[in-house]
């Protein structure tokens, strides 16, 4: 029994000393194998008394698998010595950048519209649409506009050959939707408007947005609360908002909205002119001339309209100091945008 | 409108700060844009008196002068060239200053030691320019303090008013409204008959009734159009922006300030036998007050005597009939001008002037003959004269009449939803000039004269409002009955759209919908677009018939800015005028160029076609709806052979390519760059999607290749494996194209993957073989294809 004692050291120390998956497969082969040394001490078996096989073969068996298992857990050792240096090979350098894959962006004014779009649509607003190209009746005789009325001078019309114009506000949407539906209404229209001025702080097309809410007993008190609370959800901020009385041809009462100036919280700046206050948006109840214009029934129905330009309110929610910028689409500046 | 605060105190009593009356206006609805001071802050200033002047001895430009206070005299050297013994000009003496920094010293100026300063009239703020010194009128009483003799300090308020508020153009007006918000007794400027001392007038004939149905005319004899206008009138004039001309000027300016009416003075010995009011003739020409000549139409009102025409009624007066020097006859004119017959004339001629200001807005009706007395007697108080009989000629008939509103106590209670007591209601209204009369639960109102803009309730309720205080009204949210809103999933929304492309790594712009004609039309087939009647610039006249204009605008913009990589789109209006009538639908339009993505150190490509494309088939496929249908096409500003049309379900979306490498040189634009303009309402459309089982069984992929000639596109093949109608076959991958070694020129090969796949079993091969076979002989049947070794 001597002999298969050091059978099985011998082969322990060899598996031990395989530093190589090969080298230990050699010796699974020299011992193990069919041939291997392990099988022949088997298969000597045959030439012992048979009563002394069992006791033999039995130690034989014992040898075999404390072989085998040293074998299993070195492969596993050596598959794991292995796999680390696949691994050390394959390290990189996670402070690499990305593979870029970097979304581009809105344009500042479509950002500012669909805010506005989605909060009055929490309130059942609903958007509409009309065309940039207007005629006189659309843009101004219907809104209590006719061709002699002074505030047609504000416009700064521009005019086609045949009379149409570019829309001067989103009004007309106004006029189209209540020609179209029966009230209740409620409206927000949203689009480019074009005014005949180009300066510092006017550019010849820029964007409104407008509501008008019909229904009956709509009152200016309805109107107050709608203003003072879209302003401070637009501005996330509990700010002050004042109404003045004004004038437009197609509501009355009418007024002008100012809101506590968001740069300076109302100390005091330039962008507020020292005044603390922002002009931000006009509105009023809807002129009865409108309604008959339109069909709408006054002794049943009151309503409310407002308007502002998008840009402004683009202006003071980020902090944009040139009006120009939005037409130039200088990616430094729309990059400013994304997401 | 711009009024010193003073003056508006004079009609209107009140305490009330100047911020507070800023306030008060503004927020009644008379937006106070400006507050300023009347003058610059001064002390010590006095009025002085040169008695004597001697050269500097050591300056050939200064002088030295004695300068008497009324006690003292006092050496002052003065540089001014309008120095001489006995003028009185503002004089700052030692102790005092001018301005905020300048504090007047005793100094020694070249050797003479001068002991205060005789100022000009810039640097005490009462004039922008520099003219020498001040001179004051011959009666200023000497050692009088300055601020006391100017009445000040002062401020001026500018007041930007709405077109409806016409009435308060004048001081009346602004301290009548002023009243009423600080409950203060609102005192008119009298306007006493002044009573004629001989009976010399004008025949007077209103031939456009409607135009002018009242005229006030008055000849006032042997005036002095030389006189002085005192300072006080000069102040006050120059404190609401306008310069002193001469007395008569001076004077129908400033009744038209104070009270609103626009007058004109005429040189009656200029007149050629009475006034006629009547409409031009075409053609007729008239030379205005500052020179210029006119060809009138026939809807312009002119004053005119018996051969010419002499004014534009309500605009400005004529040369001819000016007064001069000379004049030693005036004949006034106080008129009432229809404004619809006044709107947007001036503006046609060039002009705006105060008078058709106010007659655009209209003026109070009633005020004519009022306004003629007061010129009358400050014309006899500055210039002497003698004063003929007031003749008012009056087409009653065409006269405005005076709006009767009826109001209703349920109409305040239902729009402001506040309680007023009537009496509260009344006493607003009166104060406004309204006359009140209570009726069955409600008011009829009876507007001032002055009130253009006030006809149905809703006026009063404004009125209300605004005397209330908007912001003491209270707050609510509409009360509305819920709805529950459409949500249409067979249309993708354009905000998913938008997003998609962001995602994408775009850029959204927005440009200008009016682009250059010239680049518009180089870019196009050269059909013109519509054209703006009066366009800001020259390049700017055009309406967009495609979004491409602006893109490439935009990556020009960039590309000159060092940026390797444009991305960008735009949706919006372009119009085209067609048989039909004007289109103005909404279009996409994508614009890229240069590097596929930012810099990596992985390595870069440029974008091509099919990144356009994909973006494009991407976008396509939000909704739903049927592919995209892509053929060869040709587009003026597009390279052959990289230009594709894009359809859907058989309609004509727009075209997908590779800018011209001609116009992209003319553009400096270095690399290419692939432009889509596409209608949009298409691309959005899609369908609901109609679920189709799924099929448990394997799917199998066989790949063939397949050699055709080079003119057969992958469409051709597609269409060809699809009109098939196999439901086996899954999915059709295209993935290699080959030309080269080992296939003829003018063929290429085309790897194709086709994924089978039934739903009722698992494919065996000999069915496999079958669709396959199937698949061949339709290619080698209809494209000519052979199967490729």
């Amino acid at each position: 029994m001597d002999e298969l004692k050091t059978l099985q050291d011998d082969a322990l120390k060899q598996v031990q000393d395989a530093c190589a998956l090969s080298e230990l497969e050699q010796v699974r082969v020299h011992f193990l194998g069919k041939k291997g040394l392990i099988s022949q001490q088997m298969k000597a078996l045959g030439q012992l008394a048979p009563e002394d096989r069992p006791a033999a073969g039995a130690q034989i068996n014992v040898v075999r698998d404390a072989v085998a298992e040293a074998i299993d857990a070195q492969k596993a050792a050596l598959e794991r010595a292995e796999e680390s240096k696949t691994l050390a090979r394959e390290a990189i350098d996670v402070s690499l950048p990305g593979r870029p894959r970097e979304p581009g962006g809105l344009h500042p004014v479509t950002r500012t519209l669909d805010r506005l779009n989605a909060l009055f649509a929490s309130l059942g607003y609903t958007v509409a649409t009309g065309p940039e190209i207007e005629d006189d009746w659309h843009n101004f005789e219907a809104l209590n506009i006719p061709s002699h009325h002074p505030a047609r001078a504000m416009h700064d019309t521009f005019y086609f050959d045949d009379g149409r114009v570019l829309r001067t506000h989103t009004s007309p949407v106004q006029i189209r939707t209540m020609m179209a539906e029966e009230p209740p209404i409620r409206i927000v229209a949203p689009g480019r408007v074009y005014r005949c001025d180009h300066d510092l702080t006017h550019t010849p097309m820029f964007h409104q947005i407008e509501g008008l809410v019909v229904d009956r007993d709509i009152s200016f008190s309805d109107l107050k609360g709608t203003i003072v609370t879209f302003l401070n959800r637009f501005f996330e901020a509990d700010l002050d908002v004042r109404f003045r009385p004004s004038y437009f041809p197609f509501t009355e009462p009418s007024a002008e909205v100012d809101v506590q100036c968001v740069m300076c919280a109302g100390d005091g700046c330039r962008v507020c002119k020292q005044t603390g206050w922002l002009e931000v948006m006009g509105c009023g109840m809807v002129h009865p001339k409108v309604f008959e214009e339109t069909g709408v029934d006054t002794s049943v129905y009151t309503g409310f309209a407002f308007g502002m330009g998008i840009e402004r309110l683009a202006m003071l929610r980020y902090g944009i100091g040139d009006l120009r910028l939005f037409f130039e689409n200088d990616l430094q500046f729309l990059n400013q945008f994304r997401g | 409108m711009k009024a010193s605060i003073s003056w508006l105190k004079s009609l209107c009593p009140t305490d009330r700060t100047d911020a507070q009356i800023v306030s008060d206006l503004t927020m009644a609805g008379l937006e106070v844009d400006a507050l300023e001071s009347a003058a610059h802050p001064f002390t010590q200033v006095v009025i002085g008196q040169i008695t004597e002047i001697s050269p500097h001895p050591n300056a050939d430009k200064l002088n030295v002068c004695q300068v008497s206070d009324g006690d003292m005299s006092y050496q002052v050297v003065c540089g001014a060239s309008n120095v001489r013994p006995g003028l009185k000009a503002p004089f700052a003496q030692v102790g005092g200053s001018v301005g905020p920094d300048f504090q007047i010293q005793e100094a020694a100026l070249r050797g003479v030691t001068s002991s205060g300063m005789l100022c000009g009239a810039d640097e005490l703020g009462l004039a922008d320019e520099r003219d020498g010194l001040m001179e004051l009128p011959e009666d200023a009483p000497v050692g009088m303090d300055f601020s006391a003799y100017l009445d000040l300090p002062d401020s001026v308020i500018e007041v930007d008013l709405t077109p409806n508020r016409g009435d308060c153009l004048s001081v009346t007006g602004l301290a009548r409204e002023l009243a009423v918000l600080t409950e203060t007794t609102f005192e008119a400027v009298s306007c006493s008959p002044v009573p004629p001392v001989h009976d010399k007038t004008l025949p007077v004939t209103l031939s456009a009734e409607r135009a002018c149905p009242n005229y006030v005319g008055r000849v006032i004899t042997d005036i002095d159009v030389t006189a002085a206008t005192p300072i006080w009138m000069v102040e006050r004039l120059r404190r609401s922006g306008i310069r002193s001309i001469d007395a008569i000027v001076d004077i129908t300016n400033y009744v038209m300030l104070e009270l609103g009416q626009p007058m004109h003075a005429f040189d009656a010995d200029r007149l050629d036998a009475g006034i006629e009011v009547r409409f031009a003739e075409s053609g007729e020409t008239l030379t205005l007050l500052d020179g210029k000549v006119l060809s009138l139409t026939s809807d312009v009102l002119v004053i005119a005597d018996q051969t010419k025409a002499l004014a534009l009624a309500g605009i400005m007066g004529g040369e001819d009939s000016g007064i001069s020097r000379e004049t030693r006859n005036v004949f006034l004119e106080s008129a009432f001008f229809d404004p619809v017959t006044i709107a947007g004339k001036a503006r046609r001629f060039g002009l705006h002037t105060d008078a058709s200001a106010r007659f655009e807005r209209g003026v109070d009706w009633a005020l004519a003959e009022a306004a003629c007395e007061r010129a009358t007697q400050l014309m006899l108080d500055i210039c002497g004269g003698q004063p003929g009989p007031v003749v008012v000629t009056e087409a009653t008939d065409a006269m405005p009449t005076q709006a009767s509103v009826h109001l209703t106590d349920a109409r305040i209670a239902q729009q402001l939803k506040i309680d007023l007591a009537p009496a509260d209601v009344e006493t607003m209204l009166s104060a406004l000039g309204f006359v009140v009369t209570r009726v069955e639960s409600g008011f009829q109102c009876i507007a001032p004269s002055w009130r253009f803009d006030v006809e149905i309730e809703q006026d009063l309720i404004e009125e209300i409002a605004r005397i209330y205080g908007y912001n003491r009204l209270p707050i609510s949210l509409p009360a509305q009955a819920l709805s529950m809103a459409q949500v249409p999933e067979a249309s993708t929304p354009l905000t998913r759209l938008k997003a998609f492309l962001v995602d994408s790594g775009l850029n959204e712009v927005i440009t200008y919908s009016f682009v250059d004609p010239d680049l518009q039309s180089h870019l196009g087939d050269g059909s013109t677009g519509v054209r703006l009647a009066n366009p800001i610039a020259s390049n700017m006249a055009e309406m967009r018939r495609s979004l491409i204009p602006g893109l490439v605008e935009v990556v020009r913009h960039n590309v000159n800015r060092q940026h390797a990589r444009v991305h960008c789109f735009e949706t919006g209006q372009c119009f085209v005028e067609g048989e039909s009538g004007l289109d103005q639908s909404e279009r996409l339009g994508v614009a890229l160029y240069g590097e596929h993505q930012h810099a990596h150190f992985s390595g870069q490509r440029g974008v091509d076609f099919y990144d356009l494309k994909g973006l494009i088939e991407g976008v396509a496929s939000l909704g739903g709806g049927s592919a995209l249908e892509w053929s060869v096409a040709e587009h003026p500003a597009m390279a052959p052979g990289q230009t594709a049309s894009v359809s859907r379900d058989g309609q004509l979306l727009g075209h997908v390519g590779r800018l011209h490498p001609r116009l992209a040189r003319e553009m400096d634009l270095a690399r290419p760059l692939y432009l889509a303009d596409l209608q949009l309402a298409p691309l959005l459309s899609g369908q609901v999607t109609a679920f189709k089982t799924i099929s448990r069984y394997p799917r199998v992929n066989r790949d063939i290749a397949i050699v055709v000639e080079d003119r057969v596109s992958w469409s051709d093949v597609r269409q060809v494996v699809s009109a098939l109608n196999e439901p086996r076959i899954r999915e059709m991958q295209l993935f290699d194209v080959y030309r080269g070694t080992g296939i003829e020129p003018g063929y290429q090969s085309l790897a194709i993957s086709l994924s089978l796949q039934h739903t009722d079993g698992t494919l065996d091969e000999t069915t496999i073989q079958q669709i396959m076979d199937h698949v061949v002989d339709a290619l080698k049947a209809q494209l000519h294809a052979e199967l490729r070794g």
